[in-house]
């Protein structure tokens, strides 16, 4: 797609961060203590911190992610919302009062204080370090899909904005996302968020209608159009899909072949050249001939049909009833030109409420899938690294407690929201077949430049908390379990600080790489990703520290690697990876399965529980 | 990271029964969840039931989403409740940070 920036949107943006950054700057100063800065002293109201606690989670993912998998998909992009709330009941009743009795701020200083291990300590660190890498390629990559559409810069370009930009804070000033800013971001989304949802509701749902080719015959390899002077100049097959390329007003197009109703329906292709430059349907971007697309063909059976406003249960039942144009994607090689073709695929709105288009649930494999993410959503809130930090900047547990459920309260209310900014997104025209992130801000700008605006400002400076919060967190692993304990004599304070800034800035930099890699991907699937990988490395250890007297040191650092590398090796040689990451066309990935968790999981439990009760054994013997 | 206590933590004699509540209440909402994992994989087309103008799956989902909001609430006003109970001895300290 290609994208105008407009003035008023630019100027909002850029008052808006530069605002975040002077608020970040005053309260970084305020905190100089080491307790000041990881916990804010301890003073900070519960509800503040409560929507604060909300700012942090909802990050890139859950904004820009769900709504655009929701758009691209439907239902199943909800499944992202449901398991992360769930998410966060494993870590209110399981996790976050123990911990906090421990008096531990992190589930590396948890376990670190029951065993001085120096192997959990490096073990703990690594994980860490791989964990926060997994979650700042999401963040990275949102920050890149934001940019686009507001300043009309190239992905790449945001990506690398963001990662500067953090690196300069933190290597120079050390801040972490303070409280106060978190809560401004978590309020201004949850109610712009609101504002938006309610501007959907309002416009209600209408149809479209996507223009066609009648054909005259096909005897199974000649066409013939109806109308003339409009010849095929070439074809392509794809599974049971036929496509034709039709030259029209000098350009060519692509239409996919429609047996049943004998017509050729309107397709958009992106053309990678074999010399790097790239077509969008044919012609380069600047040409906008590749547009936005997300539309209902029929409503209740009739085309034709435009609601006006719905309240929340009508919108989904009259997309239930209606024909979602949803679009599918093939890629294959033409040549020496990589051509990827998105065609129609006109979806029943009942199909698209429930589970099956982006996780089926049809063979085996497919649900070994599901069950799999579901297990990795729930499992994987508690285990991130940065997540229960805030759990510690209130005063009394009761206050940590009332903080987390202001946090689910808000978290809830928004994932509700998500339903409809998807759904929205989906029908309204607005969706960008390169990038399903951009679905919720796109679906802003069309109804107002100003609160597209606020809502990208309002993301990219959540990005930016995440991104430092998460980047302070894998240099402190780096300096306190890995190089603190590597090297024998112990650092001085003035070493460490400059390791942890040199370390600050090689995370960002591989950060900065892998989100323009990335490029692309839905970022809560990414985010999935990050949650397995903790829930099979972190999770394990954690709760057979807090609830299982047998465990062993050695028991923890085993089932932290084998959960960590079993993650990591199903992740990295997984279809998806092949095709989205690799871009590999046509090649079958060894992984049968995408998500980890099922397998990693459990595999992880066990050796805790086998190593455990190995070592216990010697150390008795002994 | 840091080593030490975060807050000062006074002694605590409801953290028992909290633990406890924590589990029952971790246990009942893990059904629910499997619960909707268990008929998606299981029975995909009992999701699209129609329920009004919704389908069992909206339902569902928003339900496991109200339902964990519900349950938090209940979770808090439990422990709040034995805390104060519990712990009236020390209600003078209760709020006393570093």
């Amino acid at each position: 797609m290609n994208y105008q920036p407009s003035a008023l949107g630019v100027i909002i943006f850029f008052v808006f961060i530069i605002s975040v950054l002077l608020i970040s700057r005053y309260f970084s100063k305020r905190t100089s203590s080491s307790a000041g800065f990881y916990t804010a002293g301890g003073h900070i109201h519960w509800s503040v911190n409560g929507i604060a606690f909300a700012g942090d989670y909802l990050s890139a993912a859950s904004f820009l992610g769900i709504c655009g998998m929701i758009a691209v998909y439907g239902f199943d992009g909800f499944l992202y919302s449901i398991g992360y709330l769930a998410g966060w009941m494993v870590a209110l009743f399981v996790i976050a009062e123990p911990l906090k009795r421990m008096g531990k701020y992190t589930f590396a200083d948890a376990l670190d204080s029951k065993f001085k291990s120096k192997g959990i300590r490096i073990t703990a660190g690594i994980s860490t370090l791989i964990v926060s890498l997994f979650y700042l390629i999401p963040q990275m990559v949102g920050a890149g899909s934001l940019v686009t559409p507001l300043l009309g810069w190239p992905h790449w370009v945001g990506v690398i904005l963001v990662g500067i930009v953090v690196i300069i804070i933190v290597a120079t000033a050390g801040m972490a996302s303070t409280t106060y800013v978190q809560f401004l971001k978590g309020s201004l989304l949850i109610i712009f968020s609101i504002v938006l949802v309610i501007m959907v509701l309002g416009k209600g749902l209408k149809t479209t209608s996507y223009e066609t080719l009648a054909v005259e015959s096909y005897d199974g390899s000649d066409i013939q159009l109806v109308a003339e002077g409009k010849s095929i100049s070439n074809e392509w097959k794809a599974g049971d899909k036929i496509f034709f390329e039709v030259e029209i007003n000098g350009k060519p197009t692509i239409w996919s072949f429609n047996k049943e109703k004998m017509i050729l329906e309107e397709t958009l292709f992106i053309t990678n050249l074999a010399d790097g430059s790239i077509l969008y349907n044919g012609a380069p971007k600047e040409d906008e001939r590749f547009r936005q697309v997300g539309d209902l063909s029929e409503i209740g059976g009739e085309k034709n049909v435009e609601t006006g406003s719905l309240g929340m249960f009508k919108f989904i039942g009259k997309i239930k009833n209606a024909t979602v144009i949803r679009w599918n994607k093939v890629v294959m090689m033409d040549g020496e030109n990589k051509l990827t073709i998105f065609y129609q695929n006109p979806t029943p709105g009942k199909e698209v409420l429930v589970t099956g288009q982006k996780f089926p649930v049809k063979t085996g494999r497919d649900k070994m899938n599901f069950i799999s993410l579901m297990l990795a959503l729930f499992f994987g809130t508690a285990a991130l690294p940065h997540i229960l930090i805030r759990y510690y900047t209130v005063s009394s547990p009761a206050a940590a407690r009332k903080s987390t459920i202001v946090a689910i309260m808000s978290i809830g209310l928004f994932y509700i929201l998500t339903l409809f900014m998807g759904l929205g997104s989906m029908t309204s025209g607005v969706l960008d077949l390169t990038n399903s992130n951009m679905a919720a801000p796109l679906l802003a700008r069309s109804f107002s430049v100003a609160i597209f605006a606020i809502i990208s400002a309002v993301a990219f400076a959540t990005v930016l908390g995440t991104v430092s919060g998460l980047i302070v967190a894998s240099s402190g692993a780096v300096v306190h379990d890995l190089v603190g304990k590597i090297s024998k004599k112990g650092l001085s304070d003035k070493k460490q600080v400059s390791i942890g800034k040199l370390a600050a800035v090689i995370v960002g930099g591989i950060a900065i790489v892998l989100g323009i890699v990335f490029k692309g991907m839905n970022v809560s699937f990414l985010v999935g990703w990050a949650f397995a990988v903790a829930a099979s490395a972190n999770l394990p250890a954690i709760v057979m520290v807090l609830f299982w007297k047998g465990t062993t040191a050695k028991g923890v650092v085993s089932s932290i690697i084998v959960g960590l590398v079993s993650a990591m090796t199903i992740i990295l040689l997984s279809q998806t990876t092949y095709d989205s990451v690799y871009h590999l066309v046509g090649v079958k990935a060894p992984m049968p399965i995408d998500n980890p968790a099922i397998i990693t999981v459990p595999l992880s439990f066990i050796t805790l529980v086998v190593v455990s009760l190995i070592t216990k054994k010697k150390e008795i013997s002994k | 990271m840091l080593h030490g206590k975060a807050t000062k933590n006074e002694v605590d004699h409801a953290s028992k029964i909290k633990t406890k509540i924590g589990m029952w209440m971790f246990l009942l909402y893990t059904l629910v969840y499997a619960g909707f994992i268990i008929v998606t994989v299981v029975k995909p087309e009992l999701m699209g039931t129609d329920i009004g103008y919704l389908n069992l799956a909206i339902v569902y989902g928003m339900g496991l989403i109200v339902f964990a909001l519900i349950l938090a609430l209940i979770y808090n006003a439990l422990c709040s409740k034995f805390e104060k109970k519990l712990n009236i001895i020390d209600e003078t300290s209760v709020g006393g940070a570093e």
